[in-house]
């Protein structure tokens, strides 16, 4: 009974593999995605397949998928998190989240969204998970509290811990999105009263797909559910089971201020030259270096785009999507560098451009280079007046000579 | 390299003379400026900056020392290549010279390297970059270092007395002789290609393709200079009998290398069409004319075969080239050059003028030291004879 409910198919089969025959007619697009027309509608599909790294011809896959009837059931648990991963995915733009959970998929329990409240809420849930056993897809957010903490986060009467593994068992896929799910996030930093554990540290039966970010960049997170929508797998995925599409790269490999911090030009305290001229904030504690995120291609939260991001506002990253990096490390303390060094001794923000000639430094040169012309032209003359006497083995002598 | 041992003799004598004591002096306030460089960097001493990069220390110590340094490279290249044995006194000199431009340009590089403790890493292959010319010029100018003291070793081994390890020596010399000869050929030219690299921040006096041919031609005037100015200035100073015949003949080949450089120059700054530039009224003009009047006067100075021999003309020729040689460095690396990006100034400070002195105080001293307590000057009676 969740505010959307699902067409009226019970379940559907999605293709296993593409085929020519299954595109559908392309004037079928028209209207698609709350009534886009087709040309805008496969623009977009187009733009999905390549932000997913996959090539514009995959478009067609992503249209056929965003297009079938079938939608498949979404369950989404919130553990101890702060909503924000919910608030950033509310402003999503692609696809807006309206389109997602009305044409994408079919979002049956969540507890922020959710028409109904209480027990028809549960009740619903417990429909859903039984009912598509083994096809529903599981999100997460939020931290999990373990332990003897474990019943500081409890819905409908049942801890977090139990909520996930119950859901986990029957999912076809899990993803934790946020850092909170991803690895533990801010609940789990010192003192950690919760004793707080992602979702991996608790389902460890299936392989948990993790979208950290704080939050969570809703771009990425629909990114991979609509890859999941339409290969029925996810992207290929790195060591903490971070689509490498997303979280390939370190921040400080794309960054827009990378060429100052390879010229040496760092910002050194918040207001100086160097800051309000937009040089590299490394030195002001930026984790860039060592955090592994695409915020400067695509922007922070899918909100304003490229260019809108905490270091392309003139403040350093904190690295929120790394374990032990963000809410663990001080936020101004000096980054670790994973790849090129930077120099041990920096330029000033502010190079000096030099005096010129000081008057001392002139009666310096005046000096030497009067007293070379002197005992030259003296060289000469002593060398021209012994000359005239006795031809080469002159005796004028210098210094040395009348030692 | 020696045309036989025996023909060179230490002048001996006593050591503490006052030209000595100045030198030395020198040297000592120069050694208290690098002890402030040393403990509180480049910045403390040094009025480089971000625009001129290269100040005092890299375009006198070590553009200009190496020049001043070729002596050794001129007379190998006369005496073993050309075949003409009977420079053969005047190469011991020479290569002290050279030895004495080269490890103290050598000094003076680590001195002006703002992080000096790394200068292994320019040893290190994975982290050479084929295209650098720079690179070059290290390599080539560290690798000369050490062939000059190979080359002079069988001095020293001589006042050891050593006499198998001079024999070994003499075997080997021609490769070192070789060596010698390339190695001052590819990184003085390269010197001029620094430039070449700079591009417009060189002024059009002086930006030119042909900056490595001038600069080569360059150092081999500067080196016959310094051969010429050496020897009279031996001569007179420890009252020794000067080799006019022979001087007569190098000051001979010095007049046509100059010659030779004053043509390139004059057609390169032709074909260019910069020659505008040296009459529009600016420092830069003026330095350009200070260049040239130093370049012509000594070669109207050599004209004449029969004043050639002269210790004056001799004396006064090499010193002037030498001159002109200094501020067509000069010109090139800082009066022609015009950093981009800012209203950059540079003016050498005067503590870097004072190491500058003391290395040249230094470079004195030790010529005082070698020629006498190692056989480095020819036996006035075995050319006599």
């Amino acid at each position: 009974m969740g505010v959307i409910m699902r067409d009226g198919q019970d379940s559907g089969t999605v293709p296993d593999h593409y085929d020519t025959r299954t595109v559908g007619d392309p004037d079928g697009y028209d209207g698609a995605l709350g009534g886009l027309k087709r040309r805008d509608f496969l623009k977009f599909c187009t733009g999905v397949a390549v932000t997913l790294g996959l090539g514009p011809g995959f478009g067609i896959r992503i249209a056929d998928a965003a297009t079938k009837a079938e939608r498949p059931p979404v369950i989404w648990l919130s553990g101890q998190a702060c909503t924000g991963c919910t608030e950033s995915l509310l402003r999503t733009q692609h696809p807006t989240l309206e389109s997602l959970i009305l044409d994408h998929i079919s979002l049956e329990y969540h507890e922020t969204l959710n028409a109904g409240a209480g027990h028809r809420a549960e009740q619903h849930k417990e429909h859903i998970l039984d009912k598509y056993r083994g096809q529903y897809l599981l999100i997460v957010d939020g931290s999990i509290p373990t332990g003897e903490a474990e019943a500081y986060c409890m819905v409908a009467g049942r801890t977090q811990r139990q909520s996930v593994e119950e859901a986990a068992s029957g999912a076809a896929a899990i993803i934790a999105t946020g850092s909170c799910a991803s690895w533990g996030g801010i609940p789990s930093a010192a003192p950690d009263p919760t004793n707080a554990r992602p979702v991996n540290a608790v389902v460890k039966d299936k392989p948990v797909i993790t979208t950290p970010g704080c939050p969570a960049n809703p771009y990425n997170l629909v990114s991979t559910v609509l890859h999941f929508l339409t290969f029925r797998e996810f992207p290929e995925v790195d060591d903490k089971g971070r689509p490498v599409f997303a979280y390939g790269r370190l921040i400080h490999e794309n960054c827009e201020r990378r060429a100052h911090y390879d010229a040496g030009r760092f910002a050194l305290e918040f207001g100086d030259e160097g800051h309000r001229k937009g040089y590299c904030l490394y030195k002001l504690g930026c984790k860039g270096p060592m955090t592994y995120a695409n915020c400067p291609v695509i922007g922070f939260g899918d909100v304003a785009g490229e260019g809108a991001w905490p270091v392309g506002t003139g403040h350093p990253c904190f690295g929120c999507t790394e374990e032990g990096v963000g809410f663990f490390r001080p936020l101004h303390s000096l980054s670790d560098v994973e790849n090129v060094e930077p120099p041990s001794a920096y330029p000033r923000v502010q190079a000096e451009e030099g005096e010129g000639v000081t008057p001392g430094a002139a009666a310096v040169v005046a000096g030497v280079g009067g007293a070379a012309l002197g005992a030259g032209a003296v060289m000469t003359s002593r060398l021209a007046r012994s000359g005239k006497g006795d031809g080469g083995d002159d005796s004028a002598g210098d210094d040395n000579a009348r030692e | 390299m020696s045309g036989g041992s025996g023909h060179f003799a230490p002048l001996g004598g006593r050591l503490f003379t006052r030209t000595f004591a100045i030198a030395s002096v020198l040297f000592l306030v120069a050694a208290v400026v690098l002890a402030q460089r040393f403990a509180g960097g480049l910045g403390a001493v040094a009025n480089i900056n971000d625009g001129y990069p290269w100040g005092m220390w890299v375009v006198v110590d070590v553009v200009i020392g190496t020049a001043f340094g070729c002596a050794g490279y001129v007379m190998a290249l006369l005496v073993y290549i050309l075949n003409r044995g009977h420079y053969d006194p005047l190469v011991r000199p020479a290569l002290l010279a050279g030895l004495f431009g080269y490890t103290l340009a050598g000094v003076a590089v680590i001195i002006d390297l703002g992080r000096w403790w790394q200068f292994y890493n320019l040893l290190n292959p994975e982290l050479m970059h084929g295209d650098s010319v720079m690179l070059e010029v290290g390599l080539c100018v560290l690798a000369y270092t050490v062939i000059l003291w190979l080359e002079f070793a069988p001095a020293i081994l001589e006042r050891l007395g050593l006499r198998r390890a001079e024999r070994i020596f003499d075997r080997g010399m021609f490769l070192l002789v070789a060596l010698g000869v390339l190695l001052p050929t590819m990184h003085q030219s390269s010197l001029g290609t620094l430039l070449v690299v700079l591009g417009h921040q060189i002024s059009p006096l002086w930006q030119s393709q042909l900056l490595p041919v001038l600069f080569l031609v360059s150092a081999i005037l500067m080196g016959f200079a310094t051969v010429v100015g050496e020897a009279v200035l031996a001569s007179t100073g420890f009252r020794r009998p000067l080799e006019r015949d022979l001087l007569g003949r190098v000051s001979r080949v010095m007049a046509y290398v100059a010659l030779v450089w004053l043509v390139l120059r004059v057609v390169d700054l032709s074909v260019r069409g910069a020659f505008p530039l040296a009459f529009d009224g600016t420092v830069q003009a003026g330095m350009f004319w200070v260049e040239m009047t130093l370049h012509v006067v000594p070669l109207l100075l050599l004209a004449s075969p029969a004043k050639r021999n002269q210790p004056p003309v001799l004396f006064a020729s090499a010193a002037l080239l030498l001159a002109g040689g200094i501020v067509y460095r000069i010109n090139a690396y800082l009066v022609g050059y015009d950093p981009a990006g800012g209203t950059w100034a540079y003016f050498p400070s005067v503590p870097e003028l004072l190491v500058t002195l003391g290395i040249f105080g230094l470079e004195v001293a030790l010529y005082l030291l070698f020629v006498k307590k190692l056989p480095v000057l020819h036996r006035p009676e075995a050319h006599q004879a």
